[in-house]
């Protein structure tokens, strides 16, 4: 009967000694997102294998679905187990198989055997010879191609017989916890997700941190940034969102420092306020959803300028990216309806006319200079009355 | 903090003498009122009760209520209802250029299925332009729709006038009135204006959300959009929403209880808020001379000032009010009543709409002049863009 997913995973294969890390990794992602839903499931990896194993009120759309959440997987296989111990039930038990899932399809096939339990008679080639020509038998539509086939039916014989076909695309990557942790700075727009989810797919885990900017900024804006976290935490796992408060900060740069320079600036504390958190938290990087020259504050220079505020490195995966190749993946990640909602983020509020593109960091600083006295203690305000959102 | 809620042109608080008696339609006489036992009566009874109530404010007989889902079904049943009804008699549709979308979207599915809309214009103050509606009045035209109260900036349609208008160069067309903002703050008779069409929100008189009446002046014909069981006459299926009817019908009754005074005291609140204003730098009022408005709307611009801006910092101190128009990172999307008044676009981005009930109070009013006395300088200081 139905009732097991065969679980493949690409890239963990290679890593060694360390391999067992990754997989034990990889056994905990997928506990954890099948635990979101109903059904009772059983994780299990033996001998290079992954196999989740469903019983009671689960539904096969949704345990799919959640096992496209889990960065590490390739592929997810339906398969169907058998009790069967010998050659001739195994026959009975492929064409049970067939009639099942593959009917009245016309199309060309091939047979593939893994025979673990090397108790069993025959050899591998031997048994998918004699299934091949079973299958002709009984299904006139159905006939051989064993370089180029429609379906391949992969059997492997172990404890019990395992019978698959299908393979349903997983989202690949590497496990969330075995590359480390790191701090996204999340705004409300589109990209920044988009960047959290891909350092996530890596197998980085994930906290954030949003500047909002009352009255600036809304109470629905913070919502929207609550729900994208949420939406990025539904691959990268838990999420300890920090929700600063920056309306001071701002106000401050805005009286003391030229307003062309106004972005670039407050993009630099806030990196400094992303970087005190990320140091509390032990994350390993800062992650921005910049792509070069998208806007001002992403230039070159820019980007240079705000990234001296810092030590951590600054990971930027979304840098070569065009936008719609962005909003591509934020469709598809399922961010792109609630990035887009439309309500004022900080970053838009204080805006110049003509904002520096080709800032200097020595005249930042200089500028920056002029805070000083000021700034000082009200980012010390914002890093103790910070709001942290678990999702 | 103390909450002072200036938003019931969006929505009110429901009353207790509402919430009771829909409690009860839910506890003790939760029958259907189809059904032919005893329950069904008792439950029937509050159907009665509740015609009898509107009917009654309205002076128009019981079977020319009709209730709804509330304000948007009414306002698209009345519109589509008709049209459909009167198609073989023509295809002309007049509106004004200043309707809530619960009009205009349904008058442009309309448009899109073959009818012609044509829109009056209106004045900078938001008066309908009488000489350009006789203009278009033509043999064709089968349906005018206009807006009794405007939704944003409180103006008054001259509904009688228009509609003696429209009965004179077009006897068989159709005059429906949405009567969303106006219902419970003036006095209407449906009958001596000349109104065949009416739309009532129950939400906007502290009655529950979701409920809403059609008034269908008898003799006119239209075609229901709601199909089923047959409950209405036919005209609108589905089991009545019981506890909302209930609901609705007592506040109706709690409305035009003690009206003129409650509407008095709308009126004071607004002068005040007025006179307040009238006293700033940068403000501007719109909808012309106080007293041609609305008693429980006041629509002021602040100059230099984000709407949304004004709106969340007023909330810091527990003032709740509406922005006047909608906005976003990208744009700034001027609304229906902005665009057709004319507003400059410095305006449209800069106001918020105060709207008042019989339970807000002079004090609260002069709490929020005080805390924009203190905002706006500050705000006007860090102006956004």
């Amino acid at each position: 009967m139905f009732d097991t997913y065969l679980i493949k995973y690409g890239e963990i294969g290679i890593k060694g000694k360390n391999r067992h890390v990754f997989e034990d990794a990889l056994a905990k992602q997928i506990r954890l997102a099948l635990a979101k839903i109903p059904g009772e499931f059983t994780v299990r990896h033996e001998r290079g294998r992954v196999y989740v194993h469903c019983e009671g009120e689960w539904e096969a759309g949704e345990t799919v679905d959640a096992l496209q959440h889990v960065f590490g997987i390739v592929g997810i296989c339906p398969v169907h187990t058998y009790e069967t111990r010998d050659p001739e039930a195994l026959k009975s038990d492929i064409l049970d198989y067939v009639s099942r899932e593959y009917a009245d399809r016309t199309a060309t096939f091939k047979v593939k055997v893994r025979r673990v339990d090397k108790e069993f008679p025959g050899t591998s080639m031997e048994i998918a010879a004699d299934l091949g020509e079973v299958i002709l038998e009984h299904f006139p539509n159905l006939s051989v191609d064993v370089h180029n086939p429609d379906i391949m039916f992969d059997i492997e014989i172990r404890d019990t017989v395992y019978i698959y076909s299908e393979i349903i695309p997983g989202p690949g990557g590497m496990p969330v916890g075995t590359n480390g942790s790191a701090m996204l700075c999340l705004s409300g727009g589109i990209d920044s997700p988009v960047a959290g989810w891909m350092i996530a797919k890596r197998g980085v885990s994930l906290d954030a941190v949003y500047f909002h900017a009352p009255p600036y900024t809304s109470e629905r804006a913070r919502e929207k940034v609550v729900d994208l976290a949420r939406a990025v935490s539904a691959y990268a796992g838990p999420i300890r969102l920090y929700v600063v408060n920056f309306t001071d900060i701002q106000m401050a740069i805005y009286d003391h420092c030229p307003h062309e320079e106004l972005t670039i600036i407050m993009r630099r504390y806030m990196m400094r306020i992303a970087e005190h958190f990320a140091k509390e938290r032990g994350n390993l990087g800062i992650v921005t959803g910049e792509s070069i020259g998208q806007v001002a504050s992403q230039t070159m220079q820019s980007l240079m300028t705000t990234n001296a505020a810092v030590t951590l490195p600054v990971y930027r995966p979304l840098i070569g990216f065009d936008k719609n190749e962005i909003v591509e993946v934020a469709e598809k990640i399922g961010t792109y309806e609630t990035s887009i909602l439309p309500y004022e983020d900080c970053c838009t509020i204080f805006v110049a006319k003509h904002p520096v593109t080709k800032p200097v960091l020595e005249i930042i600083e200089r500028s920056e200079a002029k805070l000083k006295g000021v700034v000082e203690e009200l980012v010390e305000e914002a890093i103790r009355t910070v709001e942290v959102v678990r999702v | 903090m103390k909450e002072i809620y200036f938003d019931n042109a969006s929505t009110t608080k429901p009353s207790q003498a509402v919430l009771d008696v829909m409690i009860r339609t839910m506890t003790e006489d939760y029958g259907n009122p189809s059904s032919m036992h005893a329950k069904g009566v008792a439950a029937e009874k509050y159907l009665k009760n509740a015609r009898k109530v509107i009917a009654g404010i309205l002076r128009v007989s019981e079977k020319e209520i009709c209730f709804t889902s509330g304000g948007t079904e009414s306002d698209n049943w009345a519109l589509c209802g008709a049209a459909l009804a009167m198609k073989r008699r023509g295809g002309t549709i007049l509106t004004t250029e200043m309707e809530h979308p619960a009009v205009s979207e349904p008058l442009r599915f309309l448009e899109k299925n073959g009818f012609t809309v044509r829109k009056i214009p209106v004045d900078p103050e938001g008066h309908l332009d009488t000489g350009a509606l006789a203009e278009l009045l033509t043999d064709d035209v089968i349906l005018v729709s206009v807006m009794y109260v405007n939704n944003e900036i409180g103006s008054i349609a001259p509904v009688g006038q228009i509609a003696r208008m429209v009965h004179t160069a077009c006897p068989h067309a159709l005059f429906h009135v949405d009567a969303i903002q106006a219902f419970g703050k003036l006095m209407i008779r449906p009958k001596t204006e000349g109104i065949d069409l009416m739309s009532v929100s129950g939400h906007k008189l502290h009655g529950p959300k979701g409920t809403g009446f059609l008034y269908i002046r008898d003799g006119v014909r239209i075609l229901p959009l709601i199909y089923g069981g047959g409950q209405q006459g036919g005209m609108r299926s589905g089991t009545e929403n019981v506890p909302g009817i209930a609901g609705l019908a007592e506040a109706c009754r709690e409305a035009y209880d003690h009206f003129e005074e409650k509407t008095a005291h709308m009126a004071a609140l607004r002068d005040r808020l007025e006179a307040g204003l009238a006293e700033m730098d940068g403000v501007v009022i719109h909808g012309g001379e106080a007293a041609q408005r609305a008693p429980h709307i006041v629509h002021a611009a602040f100059t230099g000032v984000g709407s949304e801006v004004l709106l969340h910092t007023l909330e810091n101190d527990g003032i709740y009010v509406s922005a006047g128009s909608a906005c976003s990172t990208h744009k700034r999307l001027a609304s229906p009543t902005m665009t057709a008044i004319g507003a400059p676009a410095e305006e449209v981005s800069s106001s918020v709409r105060f709207s008042f009930s019989e339970l807000n109070t002079e004090e609260e009013v002069d709490e929020t002049l005080a805390v924009l006395r203190r905002v706006l300088p500050l705000l006007r200081r860090y102006r956004s863009r």
